[in-house]
């Protein structure tokens, strides 16, 4: 019965994407212009790209990076976001620079770190990672805040050793949480890598789309944006979607 | 402060004060021992500190003045309020978080002593409420606890719930070397179960009377020596669930 239903709603949901792409087309062929070149056009400057080896190192290189931050951005926000929710004082004392860095700039500081540690690797990956770590830090710590001290005393009267009392009492209640800030951190990182890339990589998607838009080459921008998207959306319903489906099983 | 007890008691309580953070005084000058192997009914109206005592014994608060004593090493088991399962693991997988090394076997005999054959692999939400409880009893009872602190555990039970659990408590309570401190609003509950029932007074809690229960077992709340126990002492001691032993 659910299967039929889930199937149902992927069909809709490929409906809208054809119907979409009719549209442009469609749109395209009316107006003849160069600046809205037509989905058979994108298609046709993402085979080239493909053919060539580009679209698959570049795409490689972005991926890279956004795994390399969102990895540490994870850690060092959930970190943050756990002690600031634990312990009041330290929140009233790093509150203030958590909404700072929630309303910097990405460009900011992205052009900081480069001019502060160089046109470098490091400096890229670690603009991005400052970027995202606030934003991890403020969910995690309403889930730190929303902790169910019923539970955490069963833990204790239980004397129950401090690993596991970590991962089988207080981080399970963190999971929400987890999913909703690694979700949108996924959406938000592959956006800043692509800034940071444009602004001092000499490759990656940003680097490219930077170039395309030099010789004003709509279709392969589109092209690469494409491919990308459709990156993280596998990412998303292959690896986070079912990771959460499985830890969240017990909710029924 | 914690330490060893005298005289072979297995809890020596000695409570100068203990004050809520809001300044409230909960407990005040509170002194009893218990002897090993006893089950211990406490017995006083709501708000009267009796959930905060038990928290004190099990080291969840110690933020109190005066002293709790018992041997080194003293295991507790605990039945709060709640079953308080955690939902995101199985019963199997709830029992293991306090006993890792549980087997199969005994797993599967445990969970037939108390009928939920074949609910091993079920979530929490998937149980009544009663059969929460019945994991939440294995629970405390799996790490052969020397004291097992519970605080009305059985109140929001319909009674042939609760009167099934009780009789599942007493079963297991009789196979351990337990010693239970059992927090109840209820007298017939107490006089049911225990062999020993603390009156206590309302906030702050003294103990208002230290009342021996001799009856035999098994018997239930209805049985009719519970019954007439209860409305003795009822009679000698009209205000005693309000807490005055006074006539």
């Amino acid at each position: 019965m659910s299967k039929e239903i889930d199937a149902a709603k992927g069909w809709s949901r490929v409906l809208v994407l054809v119907v979409l792409a009719a549209a442009w087309q469609l749109a395209a062929m009316h107006l003849q212009n160069r600046a809205l070149p037509p989905p058979s056009a994108v298609l046709e400057a993402l085979a080239n790209e493909a053919r060539s080896g580009d679209l698959l190192f570049h795409l490689g290189k972005t991926l890279t990076r956004v795994a390399l931050s969102f990895v540490l951005a994870m850690i060092a926000g959930v970190a943050l976001g756990i002690a600031m929710g634990r312990w009041p004082r330290l929140d009233q004392l790093l509150d203030g620079l958590l909404i700072f860095g929630l309303n910097v700039p990405a460009l900011v500081t992205t052009i900081l770190c480069y001019i502060w540690f160089g046109l470098s690797e490091t400096a890229a990956i670690l603009a991005v990672v400052v970027n995202k770590v606030p934003m991890v830090a403020v969910t995690l710590r309403e889930g730190a805040r929303a902790i169910d001290p019923g539970l955490m005393d069963v833990a204790r009267a239980y004397r129950l050793p401090p690993l596991r009392r970590f991962f089988r009492v207080y981080l399970p209640q963190l999971i929400p949480y987890l999913f909703s800030a690694a979700r949108n951190g996924l959406a938000l990182i592959w956006k800043i890598v692509l800034v940071v890339e444009l602004l001092g990589r000499s490759d990656g998607v940003g680097f490219q789309i930077g170039n395309f838009f030099h010789f004003f080459d709509i279709a392969s921008i589109l092209s690469y944006t494409l491919a990308f998207s459709a990156l993280i959306l596998i990412l998303e319903g292959l690896c986070l979607r079912p990771l959460e489906n499985h830890l969240n099983r017990w909710r029924t | 402060m914690t330490g060893p007890t005298k005289n072979n008691q297995v809890l020596q309580i000695d409570i100068e004060s203990k004050r809520y953070p809001s300044g409230t005084c909960a407990l005040h000058d509170l002194h009893f021992s218990v002897a090993p192997g006893d089950f211990v009914a406490i017995v006083g109206p709501s708000g009267a500190g009796k959930s905060t005592l038990l928290k004190i014994i099990g080291g969840l608060d110690t933020h109190f003045a005066g002293r709790v004593q018992m041997p080194a090493e003293t295991r507790f088991g605990t039945m709060f309020q709640e079953p308080r399962l955690m939902p995101w693991l199985t019963v199997r997988q709830n029992l293991q978080l306090v006993k890792p090394d549980l087997t199969a076997a005994q797993l599967k005999n445990l969970l037939a002593d108390v009928r939920l054959d074949d609910c091993a692999e079920l979530f929490p939400s998937q149980l009544s409420g009663g059969m929460q409880r019945r994991v939440a009893l294995l629970r405390a009872f799996i790490v052969a606890p020397h004291i097992l602190l519970m605080d009305e555990p059985f109140q929001s039970l319909d009674a042939p719930g609760a009167a099934q659990l009780r009789q599942q408590l007493i079963a297991l309570w009789k196979q351990s070397e337990a010693t239970v401190l059992f927090v109840t609003h209820s007298l017939t509950e107490a006089l049911s179960l225990a062999s020993r029932v603390l009156f206590f007074s309302g906030s702050p809690a003294r103990i208002v009377l230290d009342y021996k229960v001799e009856l035999a077992n098994p018997r239930t709340i209805d049985s009719p020596e519970v019954v007439a126990m209860a409305q003795q002492l009822l009679q000698s001691h009209p205000n005693i669930l309000g807490g005055s032993a006074g006539v």
